[in-house]
């Protein structure tokens, strides 16, 4: 065990159990996977993307490129999760990932053996190989041997949530500028949210032992976030990472309420994404400590020097029996100071700088902490670090190591100062980026904007949650800082090692070295957005958080360039992943997609209906009855029972919208092709309405109910298109109108009965004094009346079906119980309910169009409707559907089609072609839009659009179907199969 | 982004459809060169980098077809109106975030 014998902010009451790779090991409250791991002498905890190089712990926070494990198993297995974000808990299962067959032994770490074949711009130059081998040899090749973890292969079994917050000051990062920010603006009465990715506020000073007020950092830090947590107008949000920024002062966060947890708790999502709306925000996201480059510097024992403090203070790890730190600054020096003073035997400190300055000079003796200056790491050995060799002043030296903390200095955390195209500058004497352009309302303080020490985190905190708070309208005041000895840092900028021993690395998520930064730069990817692309650098999970510094000062160095002229690569959303699952929220299976059942729709599932999507609408599709082998038998007779007797659908999926106002009938004459204006009040029209490209955009029928009262219908598909179309048509291009609009579809149920026997069915429903015999309710009549004994209804002699029909609409909650008594009422006649499919079967009968011809591609006259325009208005699609190419003789039209063997069936998709001609696009003329198996004619039917149309009826074509194997002659014929007169529509 | 219905107040844009160009308007269609004016009207959108009229529809809210004023750089939203009303005459319904 490496645990330290006392310290540390672990719950060492609190024993925690968990395995990793199988084995079963201890931790406690407190830990992460990480540093209980290192605490457990696991080192060893991963291999690298490319080469299957053995990896370790680098990091303790979001940045880490190495630890990447997968959590969890089954259904909730989790990939490329980071062990130094993951808190452990009881009963934890992990996993390393990349391997094979296991960690300890990997085959494919050969891979680095051939790295100058896999090196940069390896992707791009494979392209280049012989093609056919591509498939067969090296995908499979490539997929096996590179990628991260296995995603779960069930569904997850957690929920996720969706959340709005909104606030006066967002304070982003809990560390000491986001606690003096949050505190400041909190105090001046603003509404503040901190939100913090770590599980306690505190940020560094939960890994530092400087002291603030002449106490330790925890007695400040307790008292902040007592103040804080007392204070009602704050919000603190723990475990909660601020991953994007928007526009408008939107804020995307990613809350993990259970990942802390093996599963969450009851009613509780897994994770919360979070937009939260701020007038203002604060970024005090700290800074990351990044590597030197130089050879073997990616063997597991080497971390970053304040990974190192980290693990020592604040999880009483020692990560190794004897840590050397290597760095070119003084942060570093206060990191191996902490390590020592924490128990950790720190033997040596390197650092490039010939002359550290003697305060930290005379902290190393103090300490007995071995001081080579001007020395350099050039080579690491052991499986897991066991020994480094020092080039110094004297030549070469080799120090026994377990753990090297390294450290190049410190890079601002600014990614979401970028999101909005700001670029960050270079700031020489930082040898850092730090933030320029910020997005609007975003200000920056402490590490990550380049004031490292702790009291100007403190400082510009305060500074900048003062500015925040009055820029969102409070009278904000400074307050006093709290005291603290800490001094600026210091640091000589360096990034490379000369002339070290061993592969190089830059990025350790993706294999990059110095190396590879040279090929780049030598094969003329030097601008920085290539050099990435072509090395990836910068890419994958971490998105170099780490890395990339240190590989853009590579290439300056090649090119010659100031590491400012080279510029850096701009950030992107997501700030650290996010799961597909969390920006989904609950929407989700029927939660994204719900079903909207119609008003029968539990009378229906009692009669043993099958049903379909329409939509969301489900609807019923038939109903089979017992002794039904297949749905053609059921259909059949389904349609049997119409033409002969009388039918029941439930058509209340239609749209359905009520006009009122003095101007309904010219609006709608503008709306549609045909005239409305001119129609009786107590009578139906069919409607098509177009687009202003002069393309069909819907279809329905309107009654008009008083002279200033119409309702219209729409398809099913398109209820909310045509309603958003019909406002525009009034608050956008005619605001003078007197029209009102109500979407009624929901509140009104439609029945539909259709049959030679349906008005003697309706007669026994309607009440006094409500006439529907011919002459008192006509074809195409509409009446409002009651039903029922009372229940208010409107009446419409309509038919889709061809036979005599009415639609009766009553107030929704009685839709069923209108079914039931028209079932009853048509008892004696057999009265059938029948579903979509009979309904479309009756449709191609009759040569209706529906929705397989309004394809958004047809135009009236394509349709065969092109007659019920007005020639003696206008309206909306008139002009552009007057286009010459549109009256063109040879554009494909709507027509019949029987096969000329009338045993043969037809396939809706054939394509049409001249008799004789060969299957080529050239001979293409039209299609077969949909078809059906008539049972009044006994032979399937097609409807569709051939070149000529009408004048072609007579004529045969080949319907040819080579997805279904189909080739057969069919014969044009009239649309209209059944009752082409619609004498049976009259009766 | 965040849109100030000058009915609802401001909401977030997931709430809105959107249409496009709010400055064209429908050619009188008797005009003699009707079909090249609404070809012009269906299809031709100028693609300016800046100050942006467009019209936006609260689908998710009250229903109105909204005229917002965006700069398609930044897509700062400085204000937004009724379209039912004429800007002109309709300051009161104007709106800032
Ligand atoms: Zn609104």
């Amino acid at each position: 065990m490496s645990r330290l014998s006392s310290g540390g902010l672990i719950d060492r009451a609190t024993p925690l159990a968990f395995t990793f790779d199988g084995r079963s090991y201890k931790g406690f409250a407190g830990d992460t996977l990480a540093s209980a791991l290192l605490a457990n002498d696991v080192r060893l905890v991963g291999r690298s993307f490319k080469y299957h190089r053995p990896r370790g712990v680098f990091s303790a926070g979001s940045e880490e490129p190495n630890a990447l494990v997968e959590l969890r198993t089954g259904a909730r297995r989790e990939p490329n999760t980071r062990a130094t974000m993951a808190e452990l808990y009881e009963g934890l299962e992990a996993t390393s990932q990349n391997r094979w067959p296991s960690l300890a032994f990997d085959l494919l770490s050969a891979n680095q053996w051939f790295s100058s074949v896999l090196g940069a711009g390896f992707y791009y130059k494979t392209f280049m190989w012989p093609a056919a081998l591509w498939e067969k040899l090296y995908e499979p090749a490539i997929r096996r041997a590179a990628g991260l973890g296995r995603a779960a292969e069930q569904a997850d079994p957690d929920s996720y949530e969706k959340a709005f917050a909104f606030c006066d000051v967002l304070v982003i990062g809990g560390g000491p500028s986001g606690l003096l920010a949050a505190l400041t603006a909190g105090r001046a009465g603003a509404r503040v949210i901190l939100a913090d990715e770590d599980t306690i506020l505190g940020g560094r000073l939960n890994s530092a032992r400087t002291a603030i007020d002449d106490a330790a950092p925890g007695a400040f830090l307790a008292r902040a976030r007592a103040e804080l947590s007392a204070l009602p107008n704050v919000r603190v949000m723990p475990r909660t990472t601020i991953f994007g920024v928007y526009d408008g002062g939107t804020y995307g966060a990613l809350e993990r309420v259970g990942d802390h947890l093996s599963v969450p708790a009851p009613f509780q999502p897994r994770q919360r994404y979070w937009k939260i709306v701020a007038k203002r925000a604060v970024l005090c996201a700290g800074a990351f400590d990044r590597p030197i480059v130089f050879g073997g510097n990616d063997r597991p024992g080497v971390m970053s020097a304040q990974a190192l403090r980290t693990y020592a203070v604040r999880y009483a790890v020692t990560p190794g029996r004897n840590a050397v730190v290597f760095a070119n600054n003084d942060h570093a020096w206060s990191a191996a100071f902490d390590a020592a003073d924490a128990g950790v035997k720190v033997s040596a400190i390197v650092d490039v700088r010939e002359t550290p300055p003697p305060a930290l000079l005379a902290g190393a003796t103090a300490r007995n902490i071995r001081v080579i200056a001007g020395g350099e790491v050039i080579a690491t050995s052991g499986k897991c670090l066991s020994s480094i060799t020092v080039r110094t002043r004297g030549g070469t030296e080799t120090l026994q190591a377990e753990v090297l903390g390294i450290s190049g200095g410190a890079t601002p955390n600014l990614a979401l100062t970028s999101y909005f195209g700001g670029r960050p500058k270079y700031d020489a004497a930082l040898a850092a980026f730090v933030p320029d352009q910020t997005p609007p309302g975003l200000s920056v303080a402490g590490a990550a904007a380049g004031q490292f020490s702790l009291a100007q985190c403190f400082a510009t905190g305060a500074a900048q949650g003062v500015a925040a708070a009055r820029d969102a309208g409070f009278a904000a005041t400074p307050a006093p800082l709290p005291e603290t000895g800490d001094t600026p840092t210091s640091l000589s900028a360096f990034w490379h090692v000369q002339g070290s021993k061993g592969l190089a690395f830059v990025d350790f998520q993706n294999d990059v070295s110095a190396k590879d930064i040279a090929i780049a730069h030598k094969e003329g990817f030097r601008a920085v957005e290539l050099l990435k692309r072509y090395t990836t650098l910068g890419m994958a999970t971490d998105q170099g958080k780490s890395s990339n510094m240190a590989g853009l000062a590579i290439m300056a160095e090649l090119t010659g360039q100031g590491i400012g002229e080279t510029g850096t690569t701009l950030f992107r959303p997501p700030f650290t992943p996010v799961a597909l699952g969390a920006l989904a929220g609950h929407h989700r299976e029927k939660d994204f997609r719900p079903t909207r059942p119609t008003p029968t729709h539990d009378w229906a599932r009692k009669q043993g209906a099958v049903f379909v999507e329409t939509g969301l609408w489900l609807r019923a599709q038939y109903f089979p009855k017992p002794g039904e082998t297949d749905w053609l038998e059921t259909v059949t007779r389904e349609v049997k029972a119409v033409r002969s007797s009388v039918g029941l659908i439930d058509v209340s999926t239609f749209g359905k919208i009520d006009l009122q106002g003095s101007d309904v009938g010219v609006f709608l004459d503008r709306v549609y092709i045909n005239t409305f204006s001119t129609l009786a009040v107590g009578k139906a029209r069919y409607g098509v309405m177009l687009r202003e490209d002069g393309l069909v955009m819907d279809d329905g029928t309107t009654a008009r109910l008083a002279d200033d009262h119409y309702v219209m219908t729409t398809t099913t598909a398109n209820a909310a298109k045509v309603y958003q179309h019909l406002e525009f048509c009034l608050q956008v291009l005619w605001p003078d109108l007197d029209v009102q609009l109500a979407s009624i579809s929901e509140q009104w149920a439609q029945i539909a009965i259709a049959g030679p026997k349906s008005r003697e069915v309706l007669a026994q429903v309607v009440d006094a004094p409500l006439d529907v015999s011919n002459t008192g309710l006509p074809f195409m009549g509409a009446v409002e009346g009651r039903v029922m004994g009372g229940v208010k209804a409107r009446i419409f002699r309509l038919s889709f079906s061809g036979e005599l029909g009415y639609e009766i609409a009553v107030p929704a909650r009685h839709g069923e119980a209108l079914t039931r008594a028209l079932m009853a009422a048509g008892a004696p006649f057999g009265i059938t309910p029948y579903g979509t499919e009979a309904l479309g079967v009756m449709r191609i009968e009759k040569g209706h169009v529906s929705g397989n011809e309004l394809t958004g591609q047809t135009s009236a006259r394509d349709l065969g409707l092109g007659k019920m325009a007005s020639t003696k208005k206008d309206y909306i699609g008139r002009v552009m559907a007057g286009r010459p190419a549109f009256a063109d003789r040879d554009r494909a039209t709507f027509i019949g089609f029987k096969p000329v063997d009338r045993a043969q069936r037809l396939r809706a998709g054939a394509h049409f072609l001249p008799l004789g001609a060969v299957p080529v696009m050239e001979n293409d003329e039209g299609y077969m839009s949909s078809v059906a198996y008539s049972p009044t004619l006994d032979h399937w039917i097609g409807l569709g659009f051939l070149k000529g149309g009408r004048a072609r009826i007579g004529q045969k074509v080949r319907a040819y179907d080579p997805v279904r194997g189909g080739d057969i002659e069919v014969e044009v014929c009239d649309p209209g199969f059944v009752d082409p007169e619609g004498e049976r529509l009259r009766v | 982004m965040r849109i100030p219905c000058p009915y609802c107040g401001l909401r977030d844009a997931h709430e809105f459809s959107y249409l496009g160009d709010a400055t064209v308007s429908r050619p009188a269609p008797d005009m003699p060169d009707a079909q090249e004016a609404f070809f012009h009207y269906v299809y031709l959108r100028e693609n300016p980098a800046g100050a942006h009229e467009e019209l936006w529809y609260h689908a998710a809210g009250c229903r109105q077809w909204l005229v917002v004023s965006r700069d398609t750089r930044t897509h700062e939203i400085s204000g937004a109106s009724f379209a039912r009303a004429p800007k002109a005459d309709a300051s009161h319904a104007e709106v800032k975030p």
